[in-house]
């Protein structure tokens, strides 16, 4: 279960190196997304496509918005 | 694992740094300008008439002290000069505007509005900058 953050927590994390993923489909990633984010599409998330990440370091998702 | 719950639209809307094959589009957070007179409710319209005439925009913006916009002074709405506090004096509520639109979007709302000037905050409403219609058309075109 994913812990739920806002923008300072989010800042806070990126200072601390965190690893950040876009989980929306890369048409919705390519045109703009957060500096350094990756893009993992929520839809081919597996095993395989989550090896790229460093489980010793915070990891931050975000898609859109809230909703 | 976290989850950014507001997600990119926030921050985008925070007018903060982004990558991507549109991360230097024209949008209103890279027209905008920061350099508007703010006010505070108490203040005397004296005063803010006086910042107001040595600055570049006809108005100024009154927040709170944590810089969330409550509302518009207009110089016009400060004469005759007086010790009255801008409280009195200010439009409440201006319409604001997030950062992230694009600035063809903007200046077509605005001139909907018959709206000359945006005010630009972010989504819990702190002032950013003011941007000018003109400019943003000129913006739109270029």
């Amino acid at each position: 279960m994913a812990t739920e953050i806002w923008l300072d927590q989010l800042l806070e994390l990126i200072d601390r190196d965190a690893q950040v993923v876009e989980v929306l489909p890369a048409d919705d990633y390519g045109p703009v997304h957060l500096p350094g984010a990756i893009n993992l599409p929520l839809r081919q998330l597996d095993e395989r496509s989550v090896a790229v990440l460093d489980r010793t370091r915070p990891i931050v998702v975000y898609c859109w918005d809230s909703l | 694992m976290y989850d950014y719950v507001p997600g990119k639209v926030d921050w985008l809307a925070h007018n903060l740094e982004v990558e991507g094959e549109r991360a230097n589009a024209p949008t209103l957070g890279r027209v905008m300008r920061d350099d508007v007179v703010r006010c505070a409710p108490t203040d005397p319209a004296t005063a803010v008439l006086e910042s107001i005439e040595g600055s570049p925009y006809p108005f100024a913006v009154m927040t709170s002290a944590d810089g969330t916009v409550l509302g518009r002074v207009p110089a016009s709405a400060l004469e005759p000069p007086s010790e009255t506090p801008v409280w009195d004096v200010a439009e409440p509520g201006p319409k604001t505007f997030r950062p992230h639109h694009s600035v063809e979007t903007v200046a077509r709302q605005l001139a909907e509005k018959s709206l000359r000037w945006a005010i630009v905050t972010t989504p819990e409403g702190r002032l950013l900058g003011v941007a000018s219609r003109a400019d943003l058309e000129r913006a739109a075109g270029s």
